[in-house]
């Protein structure tokens, strides 16, 4: 058991996966975390933003995806796109200021890849970020895993 | 205090009826109104020490016809110890931008600019109108060759869900609500659309066999209600279109979606749906709808000021009518795809 365990622990380490998974919805260690279920990587001034796990499992499944411009400018906490999930069109927030420089085009034709991969092939746009002190306002993994768990309980 | 305001408001608007009697000669009374009715009403929420305030907006009731309509906007922020004063903007029937056009901006205007929970209750359109989701293909969705020769107006709002087709038998009831405002209720389209039927089990009560079913108010497995929502930050929206009555032929308009729940099992429109007005008396409906929302918030009564008006602020909307161009447009590419054209 104790074995198994270190195992897993070191996989997810290796797998980059925060050794505090919550059940259901994963939570990636490397990246930053908004409020409103969005996660960002950053790399330099570089920005790729995606919705979590935790809210494309609370959304259903995604059949849209609206995408901004290429050149728009985005900022912290504002919307810049929406998912529609059967019913619902929800907003999508960006994490950070900045110009989005790509949107993920494969998503017009295959929405359900915010589900399947929300991590990585269901990225959203990408952004050149012009406020790197705004990550500071964000959540490190482990704050926004016990965040999804108190929203949870409290439901 | 609040009955009494009510009474006022109800004579004067009948004795706008009997003076104008002449005018307002048809059957119906058509088109949309927002109609603040200053119910003055502060009730306690049982379980709840703050009382939850929902602004309420009511169809009117007066039998005016359907040769205008009126549209009344609330303030938007609650003035107490005031009587409220009412606003009337008198629209022709024919009037363009379309009447849902208005309503759902208004509404999309309350989603993102206010801070108040609101229930708007509606009567539907003049003539029928096509209303599709948010993301919504017009040439899956609709038999255009058949809606550009009849002239059929095609809304395309900023809600998700699927398409309807509304008159001025549809009742649309809204609700929008700060995500804080129902207690242990979580901001996803899921517990959303659960909360909404509870609240509609006590309109009734058993009636019909009633239930929520997938994302349909249904009696039985036979449809008389439509669901779409919006979820922004810290607000939601729901609405629901209530096929009190329809015209059958109507529903040739609308091809069969692809994206239908799986208890529809193919079933043809006629086959699916069914009417409300067989159920429930349409004011008994609305009467109950208001109960209803009463058990949860306090209906409070607010100074009224100028009606919501989009050019008023910088807020601009999405919802819109299509253009006769974008359905041809549409309907061209299908049939290019068809003929393997590039």
């Amino acid at each position: 058991m104790a074995s198994g365990m270190l195992w897993a622990s070191r996989a997810a380490s290796c797998l980059r996966i925060s050794v505090f998974h919550r059940g259901f919805s994963t939570v990636l260690k490397d990246l930053k975390y908004a409020d409103s279920h969005e996660w960002v990587k950053v790399t330099g001034n570089a920005a790729t933003i995606g919705i979590t796990d935790h809210a494309q499992d609370h959304l259903g499944d995604v059949v849209y995806v609206e995408l901004p411009e290429v050149g728009a400018a985005v900022k912290q906490g504002d919307s810049f796109g929406a998912v529609e999930s059967v019913k619902a069109t929800s907003d999508i927030n960006s994490p950070v200021s900045g110009k989005v420089v790509e949107v993920n085009e494969e998503l017009s034709n295959s929405p359900a890849l915010v589900n399947s991969s929300p991590y990585e092939a269901g990225w959203i746009i990408k952004v050149e970020m012009n406020d790197a002190g705004e990550l500071k306002n964000l959540m490190d993994s482990e704050k926004y895993s016990k965040f999804c768990e108190e929203e949870d309980s409290k439901h | 205090m609040p009955a009494c305001i009510h009474e006022l408001f109800v004579e004067f608007i009948v004795s706008v009826y009997h003076r104008h009697h002449h005018t307002y000669m048809h059957a119906f009374g058509i088109g949309l109104t927002g109609l603040v009715v200053a119910l003055g009403y502060l009730m306690k929420q049982k379980n709840h020490h703050i009382s939850l305030p929902l602004q309420l907006l009511l169809p009117r009731r007066f039998g005016i016809t359907d040769s205008s309509f009126y549209v009344c906007g609330p303030a938007l922020k609650d003035i107490k110890g005031k009587s409220p004063s009412l606003k009337f903007e008198r629209r022709k029937k024919n009037t363009r931008p379309g009447i849902l056009v208005r309503q759902l901006h208004i509404e999309e205007q309350l989603l993102r600019t206010s801070s108040e929970n609101w229930c708007i209750i509606n009567d539907g359109t003049n003539d029928p109108t096509i209303v599709m989701g948010f993301s919504g293909k017009p040439a899956e969705l609709l038999e255009i060759e058949s809606v550009l020769h009849d002239q059929v107006p095609v809304i395309r709002r900023f809600t998700g869900g699927g398409t309807v087709i509304v008159d001025h038998q549809t009742i649309f009831v809204t609700f929008i609500c700060n995500k804080e405002t129902v207690p242990d209720l979580q901001p996803y389209p899921r517990p959303i659309m659960s909360w909404s039927s509870s609240l509609y089990s006590k309109v009734f009560g058993g009636i019909g066999d009633f239930h929520l079913r997938e994302n349909d108010y249904v009696f039985g497995n036979h449809k008389f209600g439509g669901n779409a929502q919006s979820i922004t930050k810290n607000k939601w929206i729901h609405h629901t279109s209530f096929l009190w009555d329809f015209d059958v032929r109507n529903m040739a308009y609308l091809k069969l979606p692809k994206l239908a729940p799986a208890y529809r099992s193919a079933r043809g429109h006629l086959d699916f749906i069914c009417r409300l007005k067989d159920y429930m008396p349409r004011s008994t409906f609305i009467d109950k709808t208001v109960e209803a929302a009463g058990t949860q918030f306090s209906l409070r009564s607010l100074e009224l000021e100028a009606v919501v008006t989009c050019s008023e602020t910088e807020f601009r909307p999405s919802t819109r009518f299509l253009t006769n161009e974008e359905l041809a447009a549409a309907a061209a590419a299908v049939s290019e795809q068809q003929l393997g054209l590039p």
